[in-house]
């Protein structure tokens, strides 16, 4: 469904420098698939959501999604952020309808869906509230409810628990897990937390500190659907093992190299 | 009021009002003890009694410089939002108007006063351009900010949705920036209380401002005081109008 073909792409900040912030990526996402992507802060992991959905062209290489080069953004797919990025005057379901607003279609046809995917989400109670009377990983489903209304084949979720506590973080990422059970959908999901990856992804990708590179691209095979790493039993921790075993040698790498 | 919104007013203001109190009667004590005399610094009481007997003129000097303070304060406004809305829309002017503006801050309006005073002459208007001199700055710096402080991961999403600019602004900038123009607003009618007296102090016949300067031209201090207490007692009363309008129309922007 994606297809990154020696992507390079290099910034050019306010001083004049160049900053390489991803370096030779090629990288093939599936129709259906779920796509984790984990590496070290800084290391291009948001540029290359931004790369996928057209904000922002390669300097080098070619995007390609559903076998044509990405020239606009694509229009269908649904985008979650750590933040919420909620709008605080807008009640939660005129919230999950902004998309529908923006691509001019007909908020009353999707008000019926709006209100099932706040159901889903467990929120139906909350539907006429203001973000602000909701908890963080109640906002957070509420920025997911506006990600799937238009039913996006395409989901790009940019470290969307990061901000939430443990507790409710295993819980969304369940959560998450049970509907995408039900409602397959091409998933690339960016984290910093390695059991995090390992749960969810069919694949996990693994980047290097900048500039980005993928240097491992791990098939998890895990029997689906999953629930809690109880349940995947040894395999689940060796590959969290193995996965933490490749981050910490950049790290060591780094440390051992002279100071510049 | 009922017995509980009693409470509530007394735990808010009780203790401020008790604190006004007990300065008033210090000042009293002291103006007694030491025998100060009225011409520098009269009794509140005297102050008091300076204000009633001046009751016939008062409103019509209230009245005029209101009149400037309001008009010039919505005139910042109806000038200040549009300005703001082309620099945040217009690169060119973005670069070419705003650091002007911002620099333009720096110039002190007090010494503007004379001028608009030869341009435009004596009356009102003259006053009501100081006080759009003073009140307009804080309007537009502060909404430029709250259009242009939008986070970038909600452009982001609503620029993949292929959102044109119109709906940008419409959706999610403007509403956006409602609480900043709020926080600007509220400055720019402090503002243009002072605004509005400057005006008068410079040249005038009429206003509050202008009844000062009489006054303290004349030693008559207590007549000073008390058009002071008056003038401050407006422009709380202003601040006050700003803040129940913003809780009207952006009340997810005062505290919860």
């Amino acid at each position: 469904m994606i297809h990154l073909q020696h992507v390079d792409l290099i910034y050019s900040s306010t001083d004049g420098t160049d900053v390489h912030a991803l370096e030779g990526i090629d990288l093939q996402v599936a129709e259906n698939e779920f796509l984790v992507i984990v590496g070290p802060s800084g290391c291009g992991k948001s540029t290359l959501l931004k790369l996928i959905v057209g904000l922002l062209r390669p300097t080098r290489g070619a995007v390609m999604y559903r076998g044509r080069a990405v020239e606009d953004t694509i229009q269908e797919v649904g985008m979650v952020y750590q933040s919420p990025v909620l709008l605080p005057w807008r009640s939660v379901l005129n919230n999950v309808l902004l998309p529908i607003e923006i691509l001019r279609r007909d908020a009353k046809v999707y008000a019926e869906e709006a209100a099932k995917l706040l159901e889903m989400a467990g929120l139906a109670a909350f539907a006429h509230k203001t973000p602000r009377e909701l908890s963080g990983g109640m906002q957070q489903r509420v920025a997911l409810c506006r990600a799937l209304i238009t039913d996006p084949p395409l989901l790009l979720m940019d470290e969307p628990f990061a901000a939430l506590d443990a507790l409710t973080r295993d819980e969304m990422g369940q959560e998450l897990l049970r509907l995408w059970e039900e409602h397959r959908k091409t998933v690339v999901f960016v984290t910093h937390s390695i059991p995090e990856a390992v749960l969810l992804g069919d694949r996990v990708v693994v980047m290097s500190p900048r500039p980005g590179r993928i240097v491992r691209d791990i098939p998890i095979d895990l029997p689906r659907p999953r629930t809690t790493p109880k349940q995947l039993g040894p395999a689940y921790t060796e590959y969290v093992e193995g996965i933490r075993e490749i981050i910490y040698s950049f790290k060591r790498e780094r440390d051992a190299a002279p100071a510049a | 009021m009922r017995p509980r919104r009693l409470r509530v007013f007394a735990a808010r203001y009780g203790q401020p009002l008790l604190t006004l109190a007990a300065m008033g009667a210090v000042w009293h004590l002291a103006t007694a003890v030491f025998a100060v005399p009225a011409w520098l610094l009269p009794s509140p009481r005297a102050v008091g009694e300076a204000l009633y007997g001046f009751r016939q003129l008062l409103p019509q000097h209230l009245w005029v410089t209101l009149v400037e303070t309001v008009a010039g304060f919505l005139l910042s406004i109806l000038v200040g939002v549009p300005l703001a809305i082309l620099i945040v829309w217009s690169p060119v002017l973005q670069r070419s108007i705003y650091p002007i503006i911002l620099a333009a801050q720096s110039i002190p309006k007090v010494a503007l006063a004379p001028l608009f005073l030869v341009w435009i002459g004596y009356g009102m208007s003259s006053k009501i351009l100081v006080v759009v001199s003073v009140a307009f700055f804080p309007i537009v710096v502060d909404t430029v900010t709250g259009l242009t402080a939008v986070e970038p991961d909600l452009l982001d999403m609503v620029r993949v949705l292929r959102a044109s600019t119109l709906q940008t602004f419409v959706k999610i900038r403007l509403p956006a920036s409602l609480p900043y123009f709020f926080s600007g607003t509220k400055v720019a009618v402090t503002l243009a209380v002072i605004g509005s007296v400057i005006g008068e102090f410079v040249g005038a016949d009429r206003g509050l401002g202008y009844l000062i300067q009489v006054s303290g031209s004349q030693l008559r201090t207590d007549l000073v005081f008390g058009v002071l207490a008056i003038l401050s007692l407006m422009g709380m009363v202003l601040f006050v109008v700003v803040e129940w309008l913003q809780r009207l129309l952006c009340p997810w922007s005062v505290g919860h």
